[in-house]
């Protein structure tokens, strides 16, 4: 088991630390839930320590206006401030190492299965959902007292279906009156999202999450970047195919969908064309020499400048 | 040479700007505001009501 399994299994234990659950019947309510975890999780989850940097973010959308008649100056700057910080160090890493959510996609596509690639299109699709869905929504559409909703969370977040509702539903036998229709066009959602998980690579990062999109911003100006160093490669493509965002890393090293899991780094690419730098002044990866001499069976020499 | 300096001048310009935006977070008592509403069970949040 390679070194970043590792770590998603440990970051994944940590953000759900709250092992009293199944005695409480609740949620974990100590002081951690303060801190905004960098991936994407349900602060209503049973396990949860920490908040849901998105749910956090969509809350104060939704609750700015109440909180400026109240002269409270309150509009998201922690929770952007902590999504900023993490995404100017590492852009979209977290992704990869971290998300809970990301490491169950990556789990339920090793069902033995025909895998299938998602038009490259649909992957704009997540930054509509980021504008709508977890900024313009919550903050435009209120109630009469003035107070929005948390749009994502309530009609779309698979995670908080998986990780919140179910296991809520569960603890608490007398919540299972309240369940409607949304709830069952969510579960819908969920379950169609895992099925999808089968036969696609990581379907929620590549289509719908706005996390996701958000930290994508910061791919070309982290501190962290990836280094394609272009006199090596030969566009073999292999980095292609070991990719688990369907990234070609030979059309740009530092692409809005790269999760900088460093996988075509440490499996895939034979010929020294990708490496990592951090801050553009402590290369952590030289440039190996360019190839002299190359046998033409593992790739496309005509490629090759 | 001097593109690379300047995309390292806005990554470090961006770390920066993104700390002092925590920092008046947490000044502004929005750490207290998240806490208050990550302990709450939202349950129309997550569709059931």
């Amino acid at each position: 088991m390679d070194v970043r399994r590792w770590v998603q299994i440990a970051a994944t234990t940590l953000m759900n630390a709250w092992l009293l659950f199944p005695y409480t019947k609740t949620i974990y309510q100590g002081k951690l839930k303060s801190v905004c975890v960098p991936a994407l999780t349900c602060s209503s989850c049973p396990a949860a320590v920490g908040a849901c940097p998105l749910g956090a973010l969509q809350t104060m959308f939704a609750n700015v206006r109440p909180a400026f008649r109240g002269g409270e100056f309150q509009i998201g700057l922690y929770v952007v401030g902590t999504l900023g910080l993490v995404g100017s160090v590492v852009g979209r890493m977290p992704c990869a190492w971290v998300c809970p959510f990301g490491f169950i996609q990556e789990l339920i596509n090793k069902i033995p299965s025909p895998k299938i690639d998602v038009p490259r299109a649909f992957s704009w699709v997540k930054y509509g959902v980021l504008a709508i869905f977890v900024v313009l929504l919550p903050l435009i559409v209120v109630d009469l007292f003035g107070y929005g909703e948390n749009w994502f969370c309530k009609y779309i977040c698979p995670a908080g279906t998986l990780e919140a509702g179910l296991p809520l539903l569960i603890l608490q036998p007398q919540l299972r009156g309240l369940w409607g229709p949304l709830f069952m066009a969510k579960l819908a959602i969920l379950i169609l999202l895992l099925l999808s998980m089968i036969y696609v690579r990581r379907p929620f990062c590549r289509v719908i999450c706005p996390l996701g999109a958000l930290y994508s911003l910061f791919n070309r100006v982290s501190l962290f970047k990836m280094v394609h160093h272009q006199d090596n490669c030969v566009r073999c493509g292999e980095c292609y195919r070991n990719c688990p965002m369907g990234v070609r890393f030979y059309e740009g090293a530092n692409q809005n969908d790269c999760i900088r899991c460093l996988r075509c780094l440490r499996t895939s690419c034979k010929y020294g064309a990708i490496g990592y730098e951090v801050a553009e002044t402590f290369p952590f990866s030289k440039k190996p020499p360019a190839r002299e001499i190359f046998d033409g069976k593992e790739g496309n020499t005509s490629c090759r400048k | 040479m001097e593109k690379e300096k300047n995309g390292c001048r806005k990554s470090y310009f961006l770390f920066v700007l993104f700390i002092f935006l925590l920092i008046a977070g947490v000044n502004l008592g929005e750490v207290d505001a998240v806490w208050e509403k990550a302990v709450t069970i939202c349950l129309s949040c997550m569709g059931i009501d």
